[in-house]
């Protein structure tokens, strides 16, 4: 825990560095789609009226200043398959958005959706020596903590403090200075592989950009798409990607619970090429231009003209009905939100307060979806898109850039995570105290 | 299976598509280029670099150098040469036939020339450090005409000294040199160290001096100080340091109301202008002497006593 402490801290540090340096890069590595934002913080706090742009919720110290997103290439399910094809998209992107921008990118917030994610609630409880919360004590009641076995290769992704409570009175979100003899936390931790976090940094060092922090692409998108009372009250964030899909349960404006359903939009996009017997060019075409999941009358009489894009005569041009289209794509549709059900029962969304779902993500604009996702999920189900971010162009708010848009609102308002505060000095690691020690020996 | 096969013969090939990614090389070039010091280097670093090496290469060679030069100046000298530039003709005015001489002597250059080659501050440098000339009005007119408005000294005295004789100007400047007091017997004679600084009061002197000026020889500053007057016979009136004019119209008065210069008088001493002292001639002296039956005196002021103890033994 301490060295992963250290590098979480590392990147905090290279995160203020970008900041006043006033240029970060956003990284959005999909399985289908990268996307790159550059991001100027100017620190004016100015916002412009003319521009038909509100105070957009305090997210005014920056502006993008570059933006960019290309196909990606080399990913499969949210990780990285080959690392060279990767790179070479990154570059690809990074190039295009540095263009734009006229800046050089040197440091960049990437989020990661595979790596299968793992939530763990936390609990952890001290007595209080002074009779009240300093801040010395809030470091050491996530110290405290205890955590249970991740798992071997297992990296924390994010463990941020949910819950503070002091003797009986609970719910506080900052507990310094209450008067109490007890002081108790929730702690949420998300895990995912080391392995495939290793693989994002190498291919993001070997792009000649610095990690100046790393997010759950779930997390960032629920950042971006859930407003604040849906933040505040409680919701679900289900994020629609190309190779996956993230849910993320959000309540009193924190995390408690992340997880990944492996199927997503290109498994659609194969059933359409296996079904309809297309290159997956033309069945991706397909699926966004004229895809669906509630089948009416007039989609029967709806034909569609097929270029089968081979060389041979018959597949050359054929014509199918988009009731034909949709049959193909509602079961995988219903099979995804399927999963999505089993995780969030999984979670206790039942239990929650609030039964809000949001669906975002490139696959949320499938029409219809919203409806058979109520069926399937529950009544209160919106599509959510972005939230604004000054200078962000148009082709960049649709929902499929939500969690670009939320690693930029993580850039400029990180959340308080476990490395945040200071580690309490009992579990500095021995070694250092040796060191310190030699080095008295040493010089005097 | 394709029922109908392509088997025309020249088909080409598919397109290999591009890949759309940088290069590892250009990605790190671009990212180079979009450093601002880089950039800054690339935009003018380079292009002053090739210039000046361009320039200096072209330079190495002596020939091209001189040719270089040449080019420069004759150009330069096809300027300055135009007939707008051309001074013909020098006109000076309120010089002597003399100073215009010099004058025209002192031009570096033979007119026609050009106006570029005539330095005016140097020469007019060089025509101020003439005594007799006070100031000079060096210009050149439209016409091709360099004009000279000469104002001369005008000379107001002359002063005698271990080395000659000098004329000055009323402030004590001097003009010019003669060889003897003849040449100029209307001026004035001033003698002794020092006597040109005080030229404004020697001339105040000599017009105080005014009922008595044909006997004047001259003025003789004693000990960079005082005055003395010299009138002829060997008569001199000495004025004291200041107020020297003063002391002079007192003894003009004393001279007009007793006559006091026409009696047996070698010096008048007013250097203590509240106490006048004369000092009288030798027969004066030995005739008072006589009357009150003292020895006399000799002509070098002794009294001739031997003489009278040889007459009187």
């Amino acid at each position: 825990m301490a060295e992963l402490y250290q590098t979480q801290r590392a990147m905090r540090n290279i995160r203020r560095a970008a900041l006043q340096r006033g240029v970060i890069g956003i990284l959005d590595i999909g399985t289908s789609k990268i996307a790159c934002l550059v991001l100027r913080f100017d620190g004016t706090g100015t916002f412009r009226e003319t521009d038909g742009v509100g105070p957009m919720a305090g997210q005014v110290n920056f502006r993008v200043i570059g933006a960019a997103s290309t196909r990606s290439r080399g990913m499969r399910r949210g990780e990285i398959e080959v690392m060279a094809e990767t790179e070479r998209a990154i570059r690809t992107v990074v190039a295009a958005a540095q263009k734009v921008a006229g800046v050089r990118v040197d440091h960049v917030i990437a989020c990661l959706s595979g790596g299968r994610p793992a939530s763990y609630g936390l609990a952890g409880e001290i007595t209080l020596d002074a009779g009240r919360v300093q801040d010395h004590d809030v470091a050491s009641v996530l110290a405290a903590c205890d955590a249970p076995d991740f798992g071997r290769g297992r990296e924390v992704l994010h463990a941020q403090p949910v819950n503070f409570a002091v003797d009986n009175r609970t719910g506080l979100g900052d507990p310094r200075d209450h008067v109490g003899n007890r002081l108790a936390c929730d702690m949420h931790v998300l895990t995912v592989d080391g392995d495939v976090i290793g693989n994002l940094v190498q291919c993001i060092r070997r792009c000649d950009l610095e990690l100046a922090g790393i997010a759950s692409a779930s997390y960032a998108s629920a950042r971006a798409a859930l407003v604040e009372d849906e933040q505040e009250l409680g919701a679900a964030c289900i994020d629609f990607g190309g190779g996956g899909t993230g849910v993320s349960i959000f309540v009193k404006k924190h995390m408690i619970f992340a997880d990944n359903v492996k199927i997503g939009g290109q498994l659609v996009t194969q059933d359409i090429a296996q079904g309809l017997r297309v290159p997956l060019p033309v069945a991706e075409r397909l699926k966004t231009l004229s895809g669906g999941v509630e089948a009416t009358g007039r989609d029967d009489r709806d034909m569609l003209e097929i270029d089968g894009g081979s060389d041979d005569w018959d597949g050359r041009r054929r014509s199918v009905s988009r009731a034909d289209l949709i049959g193909i794509m509602r079961p995988r549709v219903e099979e995804i939100l399927e999963g999505v059900r089993e995780v969030l029962d999984a979670a206790g969304f039942d239990s929650m307060p609030s039964q809000q779902i949001v669906l975002t993500g490139a696959g949320s604009q499938i029409p219809g979806l919203d409806g058979l996702a109520a069926r399937i999920l529950g009544p209160n189900i919106r599509c959510g898109r972005p939230l604004r971010i000054d200078g962000l162009a148009h082709q960049f708010t649709d929902p499929g850039f939500s969690s670009a848009v939320g690693l930029a609102l993580f850039a400029a308002h990180p959340q308080d995570e476990w490395w945040d505060f200071e580690m309490p000095a009992n579990t500095y690691p021995a070694r250092s105290l040796r060191r310190a020690y030699r080095w008295f020996k040493n010089n005097w | 299976m394709p029922e109908v096969i392509d088997h025309r013969p020249n088909r080409q090939p598919p397109p290999v598509k591009r890949d759309p990614a940088p290069s590892r090389l250009q990605y790190r070039l671009e990212r180079m280029w979009l450093r601002p010091i880089w950039r800054r280097a690339v935009r003018i670093g380079v292009p002053a670099f090739l210039i000046a090496m361009t320039a200096g290469l072209w330079l190495a060679d002596e020939d091209r150098r001189a040719v270089l030069t040449d080019g420069v100046h004759q150009v330069v000298r096809k300027v300055q040469s135009r007939e707008e530039f051309q001074v013909t003709t020098m006109v000076v005015e309120g010089a002597s036939p003399v100073v215009d001489k010099a004058l025209r002597a002192m031009l570096p250059v033979d007119l026609p020339a050009s106006s570029f080659d005539i330095d005016l501050t140097a020469l007019r440098l060089q025509v101020m450090q003439l005594d007799v000339i006070e100031s000079i009005d060096l210009r050149i007119k439209p016409g091709g005409i360099l004009s000279a408005v000469v104002k001369e000294r005008e000379p107001a005295i002359l002063w005698r000294h271990a080395r000659g004789i000098e004329i000055l100007d009323r402030n004590g400047h001097r003009v010019a040199s003669v060889t003897a007091r003849d040449v100029r017997p209307d001026l004035p004679l001033i003698a002794g160290e020092g006597a040109d600084l005080a030229v404004p009061e020697a001339l105040a002197l000599m017009d105080a001096a005014g009922p008595i000026l044909p006997r004047v020889r001259g003025l003789v500053r004693r000990g960079e100080r005082r005055w003395d007057l010299m009138l002829d016979h060997g008569q001199r009136i000495m004025l004291p340091a200041t107020g020297a004019v003063i002391a002079m119209e007192a003894a003009m008065a004393l001279d007009r109301a007793q006559d006091m210069l026409g009696r047996d008088i070698t010096a008048v001493d007013l250097r203590n202008p509240s106490r006048p002292v004369l000092r009288l001639g030798i027969d004066a002296r030995n005739t008072i002497r006589e009357a009150r039956g003292e020895p006399l005196l000799g002509p070098d002021g002794k009294v001739l006593q031997e003489e009278e103890k040889k007459k009187g033994g």
